[in-house]
Order: structure tokens, then sequence, then C-alpha cells
């Protein structure tokens, strides 16, 4: 989340932005998503309630059954998950640079 | 620690994705867009974590971790890729880019 | 001897393929093309002479060369039948073939495709003779077809001129009408009888079919079908007038003497059939009569020499599908061999007209040429009287008699049909002495340019005798071919006039037709031309000139109806169907690629709205 905050900044985008955003969020532009998002969350609540039972929340995990549970069945998740933000990392970085000037480009 | 049934833990995971959705339909500005994705993965996370506290399990908090790991590469892959999207076109817009239509 | 039958038509179909496919000189072909012929007839006059010295048993001498095909159970044979009908009738083919050779030698000898000329000419003898020979009815379809495909390519010989090609076609579409017809008898006849060899055939027929049975008279009527193509009568004879186009030799062989009698051959050679279908035999004798009349009408008002002979020819045959509708099968031969003499003679003198006025086919445009081409006039003369029919000293006066006496008593004859025929014998004379006078006598309007050779002449002048004595072999004819086709006293029945009384009758009508001839086209020609130019003759001469309006009947019935549905179909609509896939296709495209915004929210929307879909479909389905 820290991220947004750092782009926020970055980007510096001023009153333009705020002009921009009530021109674009007036009018019936949420009549449309809000019915859509309705219909999902009936359906999603009409899956649940269809259950019946389930029973109740409450039983609590330490952190040192989740740390046992990481470093046993969960491994190769936690590998695979580590190469995915090693190449979120190497991606972010490569985008993350200026770009080429037409001087550059042309060489 | 007061009893919450599981399916108010399912339903609120469920109310928070109705509510990224719409915000993502709604939203123009790429960074909003970015942010109500942010509250999707939030909701299933919410999901996975209620079921994992019912069977008493640290499965469920297990894959809210995984989850949270892969919504951070997905957001710093984004928000590079909306850094250049500034600087190309600058704005946020994301209808003004539609070049790839049929 | 008999064993060298094969060779008869054998030796004209091998030199039409050493015409066709060798370059050779202008006297190489020639002697080839007429060799071929002689050789052919001499073979058959052999033939002949052996069958007469020493018949074979049964009268019939069958020569089997081999096995067609043998497909379930239909195994025709490659065999020739040889009986007295057949025999005459190649006798007289082959030897008028002969002397038409002869002639064309001279008469094509300035033609470019002689060689191709004399290739088809072989090629249809050899058909022809085939055809004839045949000793079951696919090998005479075979011969029918070879006939046909030779008229087709000699009447379009000259085929730079667009006119020929389209006489040709049309000759070959309107034969083939009538060819269906004779096909599907054909299936007919297999069908129910089992077998397509023409003696078997006619005994299971007579034996299974009672008389007027219902696959009798179909059968017969299909074959009257092909008969009525190929022989030019009612309703498929547009196509013999326009045949003129083809080269004179060509329409005397195979126009006059020799192919249009194939479906006279076909009938007598089937005639037990028809026997056993009176109905169909009656239809016979009506087309016969029907259609003499017709083009003895016709004939009166054309202008193009050719033309008149053309429908004259159809007349005659007419006549001879009434001698075979009356029951009175002789007599139709006979009226064949001597109508092959003069009728070939009378298109060869026309040709020696024509060629020496360079190509001028109009009668009211010659005149006079009695004097300048003697030869052609006596023998023009000799001809158009045994035509018209002058007792006594002309052939065909007396097989003109026979069927006159034939229709009016024979098995199935009548006063109507003697009446007829008798109105025919009138008009023959009147057209014919038309023609004689306004070629031949009066003054001369066309001069002449060309003279005619000896190898045109020779011919002209055998056939012209043959016109006079081919008539005294009357009484030996009958008997010859009584095995075959009878013609005994139990034909006939009683009449109130006397054979005599019936020839007096004639001979008084063809003297009647003579003199009125003589007083319109020579004494008082504008007054012709006044019956003419009058609106009520205006009217009918127009309407005897165009054939009856045949061609505009067929015309509007036939070929207009067949050219709109052509053209209703040239866009090929049942391709659209095909075509109407892909149009579909096409406009789901344009439909679906508006989705395809390129707008990312509504593709996200898009994910959403399936996915609701979706899940109500497993939820509720």
């Amino acid at each position: 989340m820290v991220l947004f905050v750092f782009v926020v900044m970055m980007l510096n985008l001023g009153t333009k932005a705020r002009e921009e955003e009530r021109q674009w969020l007036a009018g019936g532009a949420w009549i449309g998503p809000v019915i859509l998002s309705a219909l999902l969350l009936l359906e999603v609540i009409y899956l649940i309630a269809r259950v019946g039972t389930y029973g109740n929340t409450g039983g609590v995990a330490d952190p040192k059954q989740i740390g046992i549970a990481l470093y046993g069945p969960y491994l190769v998740g936690v590998e695979l998950s580590s190469m995915l933000l090693l190449g979120a990392l190497v991606g972010a970085c490569h985008l993350g640079r200026p770009a080429p000037t037409r001087k550059e480009v042309r060489g | 620690m007061t009893v919450i049934p599981m399916s108010h833990g399912l339903i609120l995971g469920g109310v928070l994705f109705a509510l990224g959705l719409a915000g993502l339909l709604m939203r123009r500005n790429l960074l909003f867009i970015l942010i109500s994705l942010e509250i999707m993965l939030n909701g299933a996370g919410v999901a996975f974590v209620a079921a994992g506290s019912r069977w008493g399990q640290p499965d469920g908090q297990i894959m809210f971790l995984f989850i949270l790991a892969a919504a951070a590469a997905e957001v710093s892959v984004g928000l590079a890729l909306l850094l250049r999207f500034y600087r190309l076109h600058n704005t946020l817009d994301a209808d003004s880019t539609s070049e790839m239509r049929g | 001897m008999l064993e060298l039958l094969w060779l008869v038509p054998a030796i004209p179909f091998a030199s039409a393929l050493l015409l066709a496919v060798l370059r050779l000189s202008r006297k190489a072909v020639a002697w080839i093309a007429v060799g071929s012929i002689a050789a052919s007839s001499m073979v058959s006059l052999l033939v002949t002479v052996s069958y007469l010295l020493a018949p074979p048993a049964a009268n019939s001498y069958t020569q089997v060369l081999g096995r067609w095909f043998d497909v379930g159970g239909l195994h025709p044979d490659i065999a020739l039948y040889l009986d007295p009908l057949s025999l005459i009738m190649v006798v007289v083919v082959a030897f008028v073939s002969f002397l038409i050779h002869i002639y064309s030698t001279e008469f094509m000898i300035e033609d470019e495709g002689y060689a191709r000329f004399f290739a088809y000419m072989n090629l249809f003898v050899a058909s022809m003779l085939t055809l004839l020979l045949a000793d079951n009815l696919l090998l005479l379809y075979l011969g029918w077809e070879g006939v046909g495909l030779c008229s087709y390519l000699l009447i379009g010989f000259w085929y730079r001129d667009v006119e020929n090609g389209l006489a040709g076609r049309k000759a070959f579409i309107v034969t083939r009408v009538g060819d269906t017809a004779l096909l599907i008898g054909l299936f007919l006849l297999f069908h129910e009888l089992g077998t397509l060899n023409i003696q078997e055939l006619m005994q299971q027929a007579s034996q299974h079919w009672p008389i007027g049975s219902a696959a009798a008279t179909t059968a017969a009527l299909l074959l009257l079908g092909g008969a009525v193509g190929k022989s030019a009568q009612l309703p498929l004879q547009t196509w013999l007038p326009d045949a003129m186009a083809g080269p004179t030799p060509v329409s005397a062989l195979i126009h006059a003497a020799t192919m249009v009698t194939a479906g006279v051959y076909l009938i007598a050679r089937t005639h037990i059939l028809f026997s056993l279908a009176p109905q169909a035999q009656f239809a016979v004798a009506v087309v016969g009569a029907a259609t003499l009349l017709m083009a003895g009408f016709s004939a009166l008002t054309q202008w193009d020499l050719k033309r008149v002979l053309a429908y004259s020819t159809i007349s005659q045959i007419g006549y001879m599908f009434l001698a075979l509708g009356v029951g009175a099968w002789p007599a139709a031969i006979f009226h064949f061999m001597t109508h092959a003499f003069f009728k070939a003679l009378l298109f060869l003198g026309a040709g020696i007209v024509i060629q020496s006025l360079g190509e001028e086919h109009n009668i009211f445009r010659m005149g006079g040429l009695r004097k300048q081409l003697p030869i052609a006039f006596w023998t023009f003369l000799i001809a158009g009287l045994s035509l018209a029919g002058l007792p006594l000293i002309t052939a065909g006066a007396f097989s003109k008699d026979w069927i006159l006496w034939g229709a009016l008593s024979a098995a199935h004859g009548s006063v109507t049909f003697w009446a007829v025929a008798l109105v025919g014998v009138l008009l023959t004379s009147l057209y014919t002495f038309r023609m004689i006078f306004l070629v031949f006598f009066g003054e001369a309007h066309s001069q002449v340019t060309k003279r005619a050779g000896k190898a045109m002449y020779i011919p002209c002048l055998i056939l012209g005798l043959l016109s006079i004595v081919g008539g005294y072999v009357e009484g030996p004819f009958a008997r010859f071919l009584d095995t075959v086709l009878p013609w005994n006293a139990g034909n006939i029945h009683a009449v109130p006039i006397t054979e005599i009384a019936s020839e007096v009758i004639a001979t008084l009508v063809f003297l009647l037709g003579t003199y009125v001839a003589y007083i319109l086209f020579l004494r008082k020609p504008a007054y012709t031309a006044m019956l003419g130019s009058s609106s009520a003759g205006g009217v009918l001469h127009r309407f005897w000139f165009s054939d009856w309006g045949m061609d505009w009947l067929n015309d509007r019935l036939f070929v207009r109806p067949l050219v709109w549905l052509a053209q209703v179909d040239k866009n090929d609509f049942v391709d659209a169907f095909y075509a109407g896939v892909a149009g579909i296709t096409e406009i789901t495209w344009s439909v679906l690629r508006r989705t395809e915004t390129g707008k990312l929210r509504l593709y996200a929307a898009g994910i959403a709205a399936g996915s609701i879909v979706f899940i109500a479909v497993v939820l509720f389905l």
C-alpha cells in the first residue's frame, strides 16, 4: 500500500487531476457497475446461504504453527512466491527507468 | 474471543469483493483501478482466513500470506507500468488508450 | 460367301479411320473413299448372290463377331443379321452411297476439307450399315447414334459460317429427343422381356404380351418416337429443311436416301411388336398421313431449291410411315428403294444446277436451263416424274400405287387414308412440276458459269436409269420379302374398287397436278404472283412457308423456357446456400467486433457479467 503513496507523490498530479476526476465521476457512470456488483454479491450470498450451517470461527492458529507449516508442507509455495517477488522486483526496476530519449534510440 | 459464524466471515469477503469490483468498473483513473483491485484481493483473503479459523488450522492464513505476496508483486509491476503510462500519455485516463480495438 | 458379311460395314470403318489419321493427296483420298464403298458394295453383291443361290435355314443368317459385354443379365453380341429385309436395304444403301461418293469426288474438289468430308461420309456409311445389319437393338442404337453424329458433322461441314453450325446443332438436338424416346423404349423392352436381340424380342413379345396390352403399346410408341426423330416426321421434322445447309451430296445421301429411312427400317424390323399394339400402329399411320400433307403444302411455297426437295423428302417418308401404319410393310420398303433412287438423283441434279449457276439456290432466279444443262434437265425430269408418279415407266409410280392400294385395302387401311394419300399425290405433282418449270423452263434469269464433269453426270445417269426400271421388280420384290414382311391375301379386306381402278385414279390426280402446275407457273405466272400477294393467299403462303409454324411453336414452347431457366440459374442460386453460410459468418463478425473496443473497463465489465451469468446457470439450471 505504501507503494501507492510513493507513486502518488512521484506523479505529482495536482489540481488538473482533481478536475478530471470530478468530470469522470459525474452522471450516471455508477449505475451499471453498481448493478453488476450487486448481482454478483447477491449470487455469492445465495451460494453461501445455501449450504446451511458452517460452524463457527474462533480457532486460533499460533504464529508458531504457521511457521512450522510454512517450512513444512508449503515450502515449495514459499520458494515460488519468492521467485515471483524477485521477478516483480526486476520488472519494476526495468520499467521504472527513465524512457530513452530520441538520441539514444537512434544511436 | 467472541464466536463469529463462518458464514459472516465469508459474506464479509464477498462484500469487500463486490465493492472492489464496483470501484474498478466505475473509476477511470488507473491508480484507483489498481487500488480497487487490491480491495478485491483482500476480500478473497478474508474469506480464506475465516475458513482457516473455523478449522483451527494455519492453512487459511498461509493462503492469505501467499495472496499478499502475489498482490505485492502485482502492484509493484502495475505501478511501474502506470508511471510509464503517465510519462507517455500525460494522463491517467484508462479510456484514453483504446488502440487495440477491433 | 456369307461369312464375308462383316466386311460390309468394316471396310468403310477402316477407310474412315485411315482418312482421318493420314494426310493424303486429293487423289489418294478419293480413291480410298470411293474404293472402300465400292468394295463394300461388291461384297454386299457377293453376299446377295450367295444368299439367293443357297438361302440359309429359316431365311436368315447370323454372323456373331464377339460378345460386346455381359452386365446384369444384358449380354448383347456384336452380331450381324442377314435376312431379306436387311439384305435389300444394305444393297440399296451401299450402291447409292457408292454413286454419291463418285459424284462428291468432283463436287467437293475445290474444298479444303476434302479428306475430312470423305472421312465423315465413310464413317456415316459404316454406321448406317451397322444399323441395318445389327442383330440386337443395342448395336442398332450404336449405328443410330453414329449416323446422328455424322449427320451433325456433315451438316455443319462448312463450320466457318455460324449458320451451318446452328443448323447442325438443331438437327442433333431434335433427333436427340427421338433418340431419348428410343432409349427409354429399349429400357422398357429389356426390363419386360429380358433381351435386346431382335428376333428373340419379337418372339418373347408375341408370347407374353396380348394384343393391345399397355406394355406393347408403350414400347411401340417409344420406338415410334425414336423413328419420328430420325426420319423427320411430325412433330420432330423441323431439322430437315435447315439441314440443307450442308453440302449437296450430304443432303443426297443422308437426308434423302439413307439416314432418314432408318426410322422406317426400325419400325419394319420390329413390325411384330407393332402388330401387337394396334393403337401404336394407328399412330404410325396418322403421323405418316399428317406429315405427308403438311410437308406437301410447305413444299409448294419454298423458293430454295434444296428446301423444296427437303420437304418433299419429309412428305415421301410420310408415305412410308403411312404404309407401315396400315400394315403394308413391303410397300414401305419398296418405296424406300425407289425413293432412294429418284430423291438422290433429284439432289444430285440440284447440286449440278446450283454449282453451275455459281451457288444460286433461289428457283425464281433460275430458268431456261433446259437448253444449257441438257443432261441435268433430262435426269432431273425423270426423277421428278418418278417422284410425282408417272405410271408404267417410272419406278416411283409402282411404289406409290402399292402404297395407295395398301392405304385402302390393307389390314388397317381405310378410305380416309387413301384419300389423304391421293391429296398427297396432287401436292407432289404440283410442287415437283413447279420446281421443274421454274428451274428449267421459262426465260433464264441467271447464266451458267461452270460446267460439271463426267464424275457428276454418270451417277446421275445411272440413277436415272434405276428410277425408270426400278419399279419392274415389284413382283419378285414382294415374293422375296414375303418371309419377313408378309403381304398376302389374308391382309386385305374387301374394298369397293379394284387395284387397277385405284391406280387409274392416282394417275388422273397426277395429271391434274401437272396441268395445274403448268398453268400456274408457266402460262400465267402473273396470276400466281397475284394469288400469293392477296391477303388470304399471303397468310397461307407465309404459314406454309414457315412449315406450319412449327419452328415458332418449338421456340415458344421449349427453347424460350429453357433459356429463361438457364438465365435464372446463371448465378447458380443453389450456390447461394453456401454463399449464405459465408454471409452469416460475416454478419456475426461485424456484430461481434463492436465488443472489441480496447477499453479496459468494458473488458472488466464483460468478465463480471460473464461470471454472473455463468454462476446463475450453474445454480439454477
